[in-house]
C-alpha cells in the first residue's frame, strides 16, 4: 500500500526520486513479515508451566498477542532502520525531501486496520475471559456471600437471605463457572507476612496450600491487614486480597507438582520474602494429606459441612 | 535570597507592562482554575456516591440529615449570587454607592451561611471520626465552607478596593469581575453538595 | 490583541547574566531553563535511586539495604522521576521555552503564575528527598496505596503528600498558562491550525492536567485526614473503602501516562521534520489524534486495577476502552514513519534519539495493549512485565524524546553546538543499556517475579543481573552527555540563529534569543513544516522576513 502513496509529486529524474518498492517486494516482505511473526509467537516459549485448566487458554491468548506484536514491531523496526540506511543525507546533499503533507487514504488505512485488529484482540481476549471463569457471577451460589439489600455496582447481586455474616459480599475475582459442584472451597486469610489456608471440609489450617490434581479449588479470600495479592504464575491466575472486601479465585489444577505462591501487591518490608507454596497432589495422595492433617475430629469433619451450595 | 526579594519588586514592575500588552487574560486563567477546582469537588462528589452505594454503615447511623437549615443556607447562597450580580451590574454603570452597598450585603449573607454552617457543625449528632458518613459530610461541607471564607474575604477585599481611589472601578472592574466568578461557582457547588449530600 | 512593541522590556529591573537563573524571573525562556536544569538535577538523584535499587537486586537476597530503605527509595525513585523529572521537564521546560515562540508571543499569558509554578518544584523536591534523611521517607510506593500507606510510618507519608500536593499546584498553574497562551495568545493572523504540532500536544496535555490532577489533590486530602485526623475514608477498620482510593488515583495517574508522554509526541513532531528534511506527514490526522487520546485518556483508569476486585462489567469497558487508544496511537507512529519515507534524513544524535523512542515506545505500546487485556493483565499485573513495560514507554519513550530534544535545541539554548561524537557515543551507551536493562524484565513477570520485591527466586538471578548491568550503562552513558553539556556550553562550535535549517518560529531569531523573542515584530510561520524547496529560498539570509514563510516557502 505504500508504494503506490508514496509517489513524488513533482516530476524529478527517476535517478533522483525514491525506488518505489513494487507491489511483489511489498507482498513478500509483508508474507514473510507476518510467517516470522507467527513463527515467533507460536515456537519462542517466554512462559512457564502451564498447571491450571486456565493457563492453556491463557496461553493460546497469549500466542496470538505475541505473534500480532512480533509483526507490528518487526515492521516498524523495519521500516525506521530501512528509512535510516535508504533515507540518509549523503554527504554534500543539502536539498530536502518530497514535499508530500499527507495521504487521506494511507490515514484511512491505518486507522482503519488498527482499529480492527483492537477490536479482534478485544473480542477474541473477551471470550477468553469468560472461558476462564472471568465474567461468571460472585455472589450467587455459594451461601457465604450474603449482603444487605442495597445498591450496587455490581449486576450480579443476588437476593439476601439474611445470613449471619452480612459484609461476606465477594468484591471480585474469578468465581466458579455454573454447574461445579464439585469445588473444594478454601479459606484464604492474607496478613503481613504470610498467607494462611483454611480448610473448611476438614478444619485444617496450612501455611501451604495442598490442592488435589483435576478438582476445582475456589479461593475465598480476605486480608487482615493490607492489600495483597495471591498469585500463582503457573496457574497464570492473580487477584488481590483487600481488607474489608472479599474476594474469590476459582482454578482447576492440572499438572501435580509445588508451584510458588507470590504476594503481587507491595504489602511492606518483608514483601518479597512474603511467599507460599501450592502443592498440587494427584487425589489419593491429597486424600492421605487430608487424613493425616486433620484434627482429632477427623470422622466428623470429613462428612461435608458444605458451605457450598 | 536577596536576590530573590529584589526581583520580586522587579517582577511587579514587568508585569504591570505586560497586562498592557495583550489582552487580559485573568478571567479566562481564573475560569480554567475553577474547572481544576470544580474537578477536585467531583473527585469528592464521585467518592461520596461509590460510599453511600456500596459501604453499609455501621447499626445505628443513618444518612439522613436535617433539612431546614441547610434549606434556608442554599437560599442565603442563592441570593447572595443575585446581590453580587447586582452590584456587578452597578459597578459597570459607575454608581459606586449601590455597588458597595450590595457587596456588603453580599458578605453579609455569605457570612450568615458559614455561621448556619458552624450551627449545623455544632448540633449534628456525628462527629469527624463517628464513620464513613460523617467523614464525607465533614469532608464535603468543610471544604466547601473553606471556598465560601475565601470569598468572603475576597468580597470584603473588593470591598474596600471599591473605595474612592480605590484599584476596582468601573474601567478596571477585574476584581470584582473574578470574585463575582468565583462566588457564583461556590454556589453552584453549593447547589450540587446540597442536592448531591441532603436531598439524595 | 495586540502584540507588545520590544522595547517594553529593554528597561526591566531583572538580574542580568547567569543570576536570572536563580531569580524569580518572569522571562519564559528563563523559566523554561530553570525547569530543565532542575529536572535534570532529580533526574541523577532519581537515578542514583534506581542504581540502588538494581543493585539491590543484582542478588536474590535482600543484603545491599534494608527493606525499610528499599521500600523508602522505590517509593522515592517513582516520585521523583514522574513528578521532579519527567511532568516538569517535558511540560514546565520545553513548553515554557517554546511555547510562546510557537504562538508569536513575547511571553506566556501568566508570566508571574508561571514562576510561581516554577518555584513551587524546588520545595517540594527538597521536602521530599529531605524527608528521607530527616524523618524517614514514605515506604507505601508512588500509588500510596491505603491502608499500607495508613501502617507506614506517617510523618513520611505526610511529607510526601505535602510534596505531591505542591507539584500538583504547580502542574495544574502551568496548565492553566499552556491553555491561555495557545488559545488566547496567538499573534494575530495565526490559526490554530497552523500551529506547531508541539502547541496541540500541550494543548491537550494540559487540558488532561487540569482535569485529572485536582482529583489527585483531593485524594490525597482524604488520604491525610486518614493518617493525620484519623477519619475513615479508606481504612476498612474504620469502614471505608480501599478500592475508592485507587478509582480516585488512577484517575489521576493514568492521564498522568499521557501528560508525560504527550508533549514527548509533540517535540517529536519538531523534531522529525527538520531532520529529514520533510514536512510532518498528515498534520489534520495528528491533531485529531491528540484530542482522541485526551479524551480516551479520561476513561481508561481501571486498567490498573483489574485485580483489586473490580466488577466484570467494569473489566471490560476499560478492556476496550485502552485498547482503542492503540489506534490514535498508531495513527501518530505511522505519521512518524511517513515523514521518515523518502526524506533525507541527518543521522544525528537528535534523529537517533527521535528513531530509538519510535523503536522503544513501539515496543512498549505493543505489551501496553497487551495488558489491557483483563485475562494477560490478571496474570502479569503487578510483576516486572509492567515495570519493564513503562519503563519502556516513559523511559525509552519520553527521556529518550528528552534527550533528542537537548540535542536539537541546545543550540538555541545556548548559541553553542553540542558535540556530535559524544552524542552519537551517548545513544549507542544508552540505547544498549535501557534495553539491556528493561528487555529481560518482560520475562522475568512472566515467569513470575513480582515488582517492588528486595529479594526474589533464586533462578531469576541472571537476567536481573544482566538488567543491572544495562542500569550501570545507562548511568555511564550519562557521563559524555554531561560532559558535553557543560563543556559545549563555553567551547561549543557557534551555532547561528538557525544551525538547522529550521522553518517553525523558535529558530527565527537569534539564539540565545533576546528577552522580547524577536526584535520586531514576530514572523507569521503559517506552514511550520513547509519544508520540501529547493536550498536557494531557505538560505539563511532569505530565512528572516516573513513573506517567505507565509507562503513562498511551499510548493
Amino acid at each position: 500500500m505504500t508504494s503506490g502513496a508514496l509517489h513524488p509529486p513533482d516530476s524529478r529524474p527517476a535517478a533522483d526520486s525514491v525506488p518505489i518498492p513494487s507491489s511483489l517486494v511489498t507482498l513478500l516482505v509483508g508474507m514473510a513479515l507476518v510467517l516470522s511473526g507467527l513463527w515467533v509467537g507460536y515456537n519462542v516459549d517466554l512462559l512457564p508451566l502451564d498447571a491450571s485448566a486456565n493457563a492453556p487458554v491463557y496461553d493460546s491468548l497469549f500466542r496470538v498477542l505475541f505473534s500480532i506484536g512480533t509483526i507490528l514491531f518487526l515492521g516498524i523496526v523495519g521500516l525506521v532502520v530501512f528509512s535510516l540506511v535508504r533515507f540518509r543525507r549523503r554527504a554534500g546533499d543539502h536539498t530536502d525531501g518530497l514535499a508530500i503533507e499527507g495521504n487521506l487514504l494511507l490515514e484511512i488505512v491505518w486507522t482503519a486496520i488498527p482499529a480492527i485488529v483492537v477490536l479482534f484482540v478485544g473480542i477474541y481476549s473477551y471470550d477468553i475471559y469468560e472461558r476462564m471463569g472471568g465474567m461468571s457471577s460472585l455472589n450467587d451460589h455459594s451461601a457465604m456471600h450474603q449482603m444487605p439489600a442495597m445498591e450496587t455496582m455490581e449486576a450480579s447481586v443476588s437476593s439476601a437471605e439474611g445470613g449471619q455474616e452480612p459484609a461476606a459480599r465477594v468484591w471480585g475475582g474469578i468465581g466458579t463457572g455454573a454447574g461445579e459442584a464439585n469445588v473444594l472451597p478454601v479459606e484464604v486469610t492474607a496478613m503481613q507476612f504470610a498467607f494462611i489456608f483454611h480448610y473448611p471440609e476438614g478444619d485444617i489450617t496450612s501455611g501451604e496450600l495442598h490442592v488435589p490434581n483435576g478438582r476445582p479449588v475456589e479461593l475465598r479470600m480476605k486480608a487482615n491487614d493490607v492489600i495483597h495479592a495471591f498469585w500463582v504464575p503457573q496457574f497464570r491466575l492473580k487477584q488481590d486480597v483487600i481488607p474489608g472486601q472479599p474476594t474469590v479465585l476459582t482454578f482447576t489444577p492440572t499438572k501435580a507438582g509445588s508451584y510458588p505462591i507470590i504476594c503481587a501487591e507491595l504489602c511492606g518490608p518483608y514483601h518479597g520474602g512474603m511467599r507460599s507454596t501450592v502443592i498440587v497432589h494427584e487425589p489419593d495422595a491429597y486424600d492421605a494429606w487430608l487424613q493425616k492433617n486433620s484434627p482429632v475430629t477427623a470422622t466428623v469433619a470429613s462428612a461435608p459441612s458444605t458451605p457450598t451450595a | 535570597m536577596t536576590s530573590l526579594a529584589t526581583s520580586t519588586s522587579a517582577a511587579e514592575a514587568v508585569t504591570a507592562e505586560a497586562h498592557e500588552g495583550h489582552a487580559d487574560l485573568r478571567l479566562f486563567g481564573l475560569a480554567t482554575f475553577l474547572v481544576a477546582d470544580g474537578m477536585t469537588f467531583a473527585g469528592f462528589f464521585a467518592a461520596y456516591l461509590t460510599f453511600r452505594a456500596v459501604n453499609p454503615l455501621p447499626a445505628g447511623s443513618t444518612y439522613e440529615l436535617e433539612l431546614l437549615l441547610p434549606s434556608i443556607n442554599t437560599m442565603l447562597l442563592l441570593v447572595s449570587s443575585y446581590t453580587f450580580h447586582r452590584s456587578g451590574r452597578h459597578l459597570l454603570l459607575g454608581q459606586m454607592g449601590p455597588c458597595r452597598a450590595w457587596l456588603l450585603l453580599t458578605a453579609g449573607l455569605g457570612a450568615a451561611f458559614l455561621a448556619g454552617q458552624m450551627i449545623e457543625y455544632f448540633t449534628l449528632p456525628f462527629g469527624l471520626t463517628d464513620n464513613l458518613f460523617a467523614s464525607t459530610f465533614y469532608a464535603l461541607t468543610g471544604f466547601h465552607g473553606l471556598h465560601v471564607t475565601l470569598g468572603v474575604i475576597c468580597i470584603l477585599l473588593v470591598w474596600f478596593q471599591t473605595r474612592q481611589g480605590g484599584r476596582v472601578t468601573s474601567a478596571a472592574p477585574f476584581g470584582l469581575e473574578a470574585a463575582e466568578l468565583y462566588w457564583h461557582f461556590v454556589d453552584g457547588i453549593w447547589v450540587v453538595l446540597y442536592g448531591i449530600l441532603y436531598l439524595l | 490583541m495586540t502584540v507588545a512593541s520590544p522595547n517594553d522590556f529593554q528597561d526591566s529591573l531583572q538580574p542580568q547574566g547567569w543570576l536570572r537563573y536563580f531569580s524569580f524571573s518572569l522571562d519564559h525562556k528563563v523559566i523554561g531553563l530553570q525547569y530543565l536544569v532542575t529536572g535534570f538535577l532529580f533526574y541523577f538523584i532519581g537515578g542514583a535511586m534506581a542504581g540502588v535499587i538494581r543493585a539491590e537486586l543484582a542478588s536474590p537476597i535482600s543484603d545491599f539495604v534494608s527493606r525499610e530503605t528499599y521500600n523508602e527509595v522505590l517509593t522515592l525513585h517513582g516520585t521523583v522521576m514522574i513528578f521532579l523529572w519527567i511532568v516538569p521537564v517535558v511540560n514546565g521546560g520545553f513548553g515554557n521555552y517554546l511555547i510562546p515562540f510557537y504562538v508569536g508571543a513575547r511571553d506566556m499569558a501568566f508570566p508571574r503564575l508561571n514562576a510561581v509554578a516554577f518555584w513551587m518544584i524546588p520545595p517540594a523536591g527538597i521536602l521530599l528527598i529531605g524527608s528521607y534523611f530527616i524523618t524517614g521517607a514514605a515506604q507505601s510506593g508512588w500509588t500510596a496505596y491505603p491502608p499500607l500507606s495508613l501502617t507506614t510510618p506517617a510523618l513520611g507519608q505526610v511529607v510526601w503528600i505535602v510534596s505531591v500536593l505542591l507539584l500538583g499546584g504547580s502542574s495544574i498553574f502551568g496548565g492553566i498558562n499552556f491553555i491561555a497562551t495557545v488559545l488566547k495568545l496567538r499573534r494575530p493572523g495565526l490559526k490554530l491550525m497552523q500551529l506547531p504540532m508541539y502547541c496541540w500536544a500541550m494543548l491537550g496535555t494540559s487540558i488532561l492536567v487540569v482535569l485529572s490532577t485536582p482529583v489527585l489533590a483531593g485524594t490525597l486530602l482524604l488520604l491525610s485526614f486518614d493518617i493525620v485526623a484519623h477519619t475513615g475514608f479508606f481504612n476498612p477498620a474504620l469502614g471505608g473503602n480501599v478500592v475508592v482510593y485507587q478509582h480516585l488515583f488512577w484517575f489521576y495517574s493514568h492521564p498522568a501516562v499521557y501528560i508525560m508522554v504527550l508533549p514527548a509526541f509533540g517535540l517529536v513532531s519538531e523534531i522529525l521534520p527538520i531532520h529529514a528534511r520533510k514536512p510532518l506527514f498528515g498534520y489534520t490526522t495528528m491533531v485529531y489524534s491528540i484530542m482522541a487520546i485526551v479524551v480516551l485518556g479520561l476513561v481508561v483508569w481501571a486498567h490498573h486495577m483489574f485485580t483489586s476486585g473490580t466488577p466484570p462489567w467494569m473489566r471490560l469497558f476499560f478492556t476496550i476502552a485502552t485498547s482503542f487508544i492503540a489506534v490514535p496511537t498508531g495513527i501518530k507512529f505511522f505519521n512518524w514513519l511517513a515523514t521518515l519515507w523518502g526524506g533525507k534524513l541527518a543521522l544525528n544524535s537528535a534523529m537517533l534519539f527521535s528513531c530509538a523512542f519510535i523503536v522503544n515506545f513501539v515496543f512498549g505500546g505493543i505489551t501496553g495493549v497487551a495488558l489491557a487485556q483483563v485475562p494477560f493483565d490478571i496474570h502479569v499485573h503487578d510483576t516486572y512485565f509492567v515495570v519493564g513495560h513503562f519503563h519502556y514507554i516513559v523511559y525509552g519513550g519520553t527521556v529518550f524524546v528528552i534527550f533528542a530534544s537537548i540535542y536539537h535545541w541546545y543550540p538555541k539554548f545556548t548559541g553553542r553546538m553540542l558535540n556530535e561524537d559524544l552524542g552519537r557515543l551517548h545513544f549507542l551507551l544508552t540505547f544498549v543499556g535501557f534495553n539491556l536493562c528493561f528487555a529481560p524484565q518482560h520475562w522475568l513477570g512472566l515467569n513470575g517475579m513480582p515488582r517492588r520485591v528486595a529479594e526474589y527466586d533464586p533462578s531469576f538471578t541472571t537476567l536481573n543481573q544482566i538488567s543491572s548491568v544495562g542500569a550501570l550503562l545507562m548511568a555511564i552513558s550519562s557521563l559524555p552527555f554531561l560532559y558535553n553539556v557543560l563543556v559545549s556550553a563555553f567551547r561549543g562550535q557557534v551555532a547561528g540563529d538557525n544551525p538547522w535549517n529550521a522553518l517553525t518560529p523558535e529558530w527565527l531569531t537569534s539564539s540565545p534569543p533576546p528577552v522580547e523573542n524577536w526584535i520586531g515584530a514576530a514572523p507569521l510561520v503559517e506552514h511550520p513544516y513547509g519544508y520540501g524547496v529547493d536550498e536557494e529560498t531557505l538560505s539563511l539570509e532569505a530565512a528572516t522576513g516573513k513573506d517567505l514563510w507565509s507562503g513562498a516557502g511551499r510548493r
